[in-house]
Order: structure tokens, then sequence, then C-alpha cells
């Protein structure tokens, strides 16, 4: 694979500073629940910063994204801001959702978030659609939409890739295989590979290892390369680990806990950072300020949240439809 | 079939109607898109033909068949309304929203709300249903209360031509999802063609004669089952107000409210079964607001709480009929 697309000095900086974005955010988001200060359901993605990382540095702010209910690590690597983020998952009306969509349904067009489902499977539908958009306006755009091993088991998932190559759409299917279809483990629940299941529908699939920066942005830049070449679509199978259990509060006993531990030994993001300082990429200070600047950045984000005011009941109305409700 | 030969005409259908209609539509915005199965030309233009002539006018990247994959073309048609696109999705029949109901009902309907106003989906699904066909139990099914239960999606249901197209248009620049209800059997029946560019407002109701002893509120085929039955209740010397809903959701409550704080006396007749159908709805609005004035309670005529049935005096029996409204009204009147 020596001929794959490689990410520059730039570029491989730039992957580390959106996986310690999502590392540093989810560690806050797990210490402001445990402390009380806020509650709201809560999955996280630990683990999985490689994949939406090292993706998205192929994208630009106005490609799209549909994501799903644990994906603030996809929507942080996308360019969501913090301070909107933040804000709504406390139910702000600061929110950009005006605190209206909360954790599982955070939205924000201007970076191309446009939708954030919690129906597993739902985000592969309404990515066709956008990608269908693009390939009538001819703006060169790219869609992705990322889902979980669990979403390769749903009749959307199906009816999606089938429609996106027949249609021969814009879109990059980006499933984040962490094992883990909610409390049950992949192999029980399909006896094929995700990525085999392209062949079905007349696509590229290809499994990659989605906790190495290298190899995700190789798979990631060719896809992307098909989809703007008008090429179709591509199904890539990112093989990671999820570091906690399926939600906020989930012991995790069913998880094996020699497996777990190995993954975490091997956490992908102090594998990274310590890869970029011994090949000379990056310095050892010049992470540790990035790392200190995104802390202050999560400390302003979450104070603001915070202090927020809430929505008034007159929301109620609001959105509903076009017009108010009387 | 074209705009221009649908002007001349003074009798068009339902069918005829609904195509001019989207024709118009796309014609007058190039955001305007269709799709569904069998929907193009070369598989021809829907298995009714309802949109005939529109891929090879507007062209198959505008009008688009599909794989019968009801939950991609919902799916499909929100996401291209998410980037500015208008488009009308055909699911079949109404039965077959139910393969779909997790875009409609968890996406279409609350994109708007759940983005804070980010997003919204301005889509038209249409759909097609009603007995008389001897279809059986999941090719006919009324379905329109599940949807009008649902907050952000509206329904409607139009039973002429002209209402077909004026409700199609107004759907079409709708900034939120409509879904239009079609029926099946009364596709053929030729009435007053619409002109051009008209347009129904959603929401509202149309008083289609009036009267002063019962008001009977119908829409979609029941129309035909109810306005024989005005005549026949002229005749008995009963004076009966017949009013088209057209929408279920918004449904015009101020025409309603003031058609029976006039005569008293209300039916609902629907063809979707009766127990927890729009027609409880409305007789629990009319409860709430016209309690002391009402000279009877509030009657409902829906379809037999049953599948429907295949053979066929099952199925004639199963909605409601011209004989059960004249027999309604007579009983409100003895009251």
């Amino acid at each position: 694979m020596s001929n794959r697309a490689q990410p520059d000095a730039a570029t491989q900086v730039e992957i580390y500073r959106r996986m310690a974005l999502i590392k540093a955010n989810d560690e806050r988001s797990r210490k402001v629940i445990m402390n009380g200060r806020l509650v709201m359901p809560y999955y996280s993605p630990r683990g999985q910063e490689v994949i939406p990382s090292a993706t998205f540095v192929n994208l630009n702010d106005d490609d799209y994204l549909c994501t799903i209910y644990r994906g603030t690590h996809d929507m942080l690597a996308k360019g969501f801001p913090l301070k909107d983020m933040w804000a709504e998952v406390a139910g702000r009306t600061t929110g950009t959702c005006k605190g209206k969509g909360g954790p599982m349904h955070l939205t924000y067009p201007g970076k191309g978030v446009m939708v954030t489902t919690g129906i597993v499977g739902s985000s592969m539908p309404i990515a066709n659609g956008i990608a269908w958009g693009s390939q009538l306006r001819g703006d060169g755009r790219v869609t992705v939409a990322t889902f979980g091993d669990g979403a390769s088991n749903i009749g959307a998932f199906h009816e999606s890739l089938n429609l996106a190559a027949v249609w021969k759409l814009p879109v990059i299917f980006l499933c984040q295989n962490n094992e883990w279809g909610e409390h049950t483990a992949y192999d029980k629940t399909s006896n094929v590979r995700v990525a085999d299941r392209a062949a079905a529908y007349g696509m590229p699939g290809e499994r990659v290892d989605g906790n190495d920066p290298f190899a995700m942005y190789a798979a990631a830049h060719e896809a992307v390369r098909r989809a703007r070449a008008g090429e179709g679509p591509t199904l890539i199978e990112a093989m990671t680990y999820r570091f906690h259990g399926h939600v906020f509060g989930d012991q995790d006993a069913y998880m094996d806990k020699a497996r777990k531990a190995e993954a975490v030994a091997n956490d992908p993001v102090p594998r990274f950072r310590a890869r970029l300082i011994a090949e000379g990429t990056a310095t050892e200070e010049q992470l540790a300020a990035m790392e200190a600047e995104i802390e202050a950045q999560i400390d302003e984000a979450v104070e603001f949240a915070l202090n927020s005011p809430f929505p008034g009941v007159e929301e109620l109305k609001r959105d509903v439809f076009a017009e108010e409700l009387a | 079939m074209s705009t221009e030969t649908m002007a001349k005409p003074a009798k068009a259908n339902i069918l005829q109607a609904i195509n001019a209609a989207i024709a118009d539509a796309m014609e007058a915005d190039e955001t305007v898109i269709a799709l569904g199965e069998d929907l193009a030309d070369p598989e021809e233009g829907g298995v009714c033909g309802v949109t005939k002539g529109l891929s090879s006018r507007f062209g198959e990247h505008r009008v688009r068949s599909t794989p019968i994959s009801e939950q991609a073309i919902i799916g499909a048609a929100i996401g291209a309304s998410l980037v500015g696109f208008k488009p009308v999705a055909e699911i079949m029949l109404m039965n077959f929203t139910t393969v779909a109901m997790d875009m409609i009902v968890n996406h279409a309907a609350k994109l708007r709300f759940m983005s804070g106003g980010q997003t919204h989906v301005p889509i038209v699904i249409r759909t097609m249903t009603g007995t008389g066909f001897a279809s059986g139990g999941q090719h006919c099914d009324y379905l329109e209360a599940w949807f009008a239960h649902t907050a952000g999606i509206k329904v409607v249901a139009p039973s002429s031509p002209k209402d077909a197209y004026g409700l199609m248009r107004s759907a079409i620049d709708d900034p939120d999802p409509v879904l239009f209800i079609e029926n099946l059997p009364t596709y053929w029946t030729p009435a007053e063609a619409p002109e051009k560019d008209y347009r129904v407002p959603i929401g509202k109701a149309n008083v289609l004669c009036e009267g002063s002893d019962v008001t009977i509120i119908a829409y979609a085929r029941m129309i035909q089952e109810a306005t024989p039955a005005v005549a026949q209740l002229a005749e008995a010397g009963i004076s009966a107000e017949l009013i088209d809903l057209r929408s279920i959701a918004p449904w015009d409550r101020e025409t309603v409210l003031a058609s029976v704080g006039k005569t008293g006396r209300a039916m609902i007749v629907h063809e979707a079964v009766t127990p927890f159908g729009a027609g409880a709805e409305i007789a629990a609005v009319l409860n709430e607001e016209l309690f002391g004035r009402l000279k009877a309670p509030v009657r409902r005529l829906g379809g037999a709480f049953c599948p429907v049935p295949f053979s066929k005096p099952l199925e004639t029996a199963f909605a409601p009929q011209t004989a059960d409204i004249v027999g309604a009204a007579k009983a409100l009147m003895a009251r």
C-alpha cells in the first residue's frame, strides 16, 4: 500500500489536535456528569478518536456529515464549535439547537453537521439524499454517514448502500466497528465482516485499522477522491474499540476484561502523540501547548454553557412547524 | 400530460390534476424533484400513471424511479430537502408507509424542532389507498390518524381534482413535511378541472353544501358517499351541511365549529377504523368547545374495527356507505 496517500507533517499534527480535543472533551464530559453539574445521556466515543480525525482532514467545512448518538468525536473532528455543543448538551437556550435537541440531536449546518440521529442506522438513508442534492447541483461536495457495527444489521443500511451504489452518489459509509452493538459483541450478530457487505451492492469495501491515523487517512482519502470524481460510494469498516460501556453509567460487565485492558493499553491518542515526537513531526512543547489550549477552550465552553439560561416554555410551540403553534 | 392540455378542458380527474400540479411546480422551480417506485416513464410513470410524462419532460435526474426501498426513498427525500430541494416522494401505498415510519416520524417530522430550527424538511409524501378494489388487508388502509398524531407533519386528503391540484401545489410550497393521501378508487372520476397555479390552503375546509339541521364532516372518498346522503336527507326534510375537511392535520376548527355551532348536530365520516381515529379528535374538540349547545351527542362513522376484508360483500360493508350516513343523521335528528 506504499502508493496510498500519506498525511503531510502539518496534517498529522492537525489529526492529533482533533484527537486530543475529542479525548479531552470526553474526559471532561464524564467528569462534569460525575460531579453532578450536568445530567445527560452520554455515549462516550473514547477509543475511537482516530477515525473521524484522520477522515475529516480530507474534507472541507462545506462537506456534509450525518452522525449518530455516539457522535461527539465525529462532530468535533468536523469543526463543531465547543461552546455551541456544550450549551446544547446542557439544554440551554444558547445551544446550537436552543437546547431542544440535546446530545443525541446536535446539529450545526455551518460545519456541515446536518443530522445527528438517535436511531441506529438512520444516518445513512438521509446522507444519500444530501449526496443526491450534491449530485444534482454538481457542487463536488461529499457526504459522510457514520454509524456503528451494530447498524450494519438493520434494514436501512442495506437499502442505503444499494441505492447509493445504483445512483452512484458521492457518499462515504463510515462504519466504526468498536466490537460492540450496545451490550452484544459483533461476532455474535453477524458471520461476515461489515466491509465484505459492500460487494453485495457493487461498491468498494475496505476494512482498515481505525486506530492507525495513517491507514485511516489513506482509506478516507481514496473514498473522498472517488466521491468527488463521481465514481460513487465507498464503505469503510474502521476497526476500533469502545473504551467504555454503551452509555454512561453502564458498568460494562459484558466486556471481556483482558481484551479491554489490551485496547486501553494501546490507547491510540498517546500512541500517536509519542510517534509524532519520536519521528520529529512535533515537539513535546508544541503538543503540550496545544493540549493546554484545548483544556482552556473546554473550560470556557463548559462555564459558558452552565451559566447560560434555559429556554422558555414558549419554545414548545416553536420549530414544530415554520409557523409558531397557536 | 402537459400543463397546456390540462388547463383547457373543463373536466379532469384527480390523477390528471396531481400530475399537472407536480409538472407545474417542477416547471416553476427547479429544486422540485420527485422519486419513488416505478415513477419515471420507462417504468410507465407510476403504477397508475400519476407521474406519467414527468421524467420525459424534466429528466430522470429530477424524476427518479427507485428500488423497492421505502426507508431509502424517504431518507433520500429528507436529505435532499435539508440542502435546499423540494422532493415529492411517492410511497406507492399507504400501508407501505409502515416500512418507512422511522424516517417519517423520527426524522422528517422532528428535524426542525430537534435542530432548533436550523434545518427543516420541506418534503411531500404522496401515497394512495382506499377500499373498493378488493385488495385485502395490506393494500388499502387509511392510516392518517397515526400521522396526524405526530407533531411536525401535516396531512391532507383531497376529494376532487381542483382540491388535489390546489393542495399539491400548497404542499410543495410548504416549508414542512406534508403527507398527501390519494384515494385510489376515485382517481379516474371526472369533475371540474383546476386552473393553473390554483392553491388550496392547507388547513382550510370546504363547505360543499349549507344546511341547518346536521353537519356532516367527511374527507376523501367519503365525500362521494355523503353527497347523495345529503340529497336523500333533503327529501326527508332534513337539512344537512356537508363539510369536506380536505386537511386532517391541521384541521379547520373554525369552519367546523361555526357549522356545528349553527346546526347543533355533528357526524364525522371516515374510511379509517373508528376507534382512536380523526373522528375521535374532532368529536372531542366539538364537546370541549360546544358542550351545552349540542342537541345530540357527536356521532362517528368509520371503518369496521378489523383488517380490510377481501370478500366483496365484506369489503363493501367495511366502510361507511350512503345509507349508513342517512340512517345516522336521522337518528341524530330523533334525539
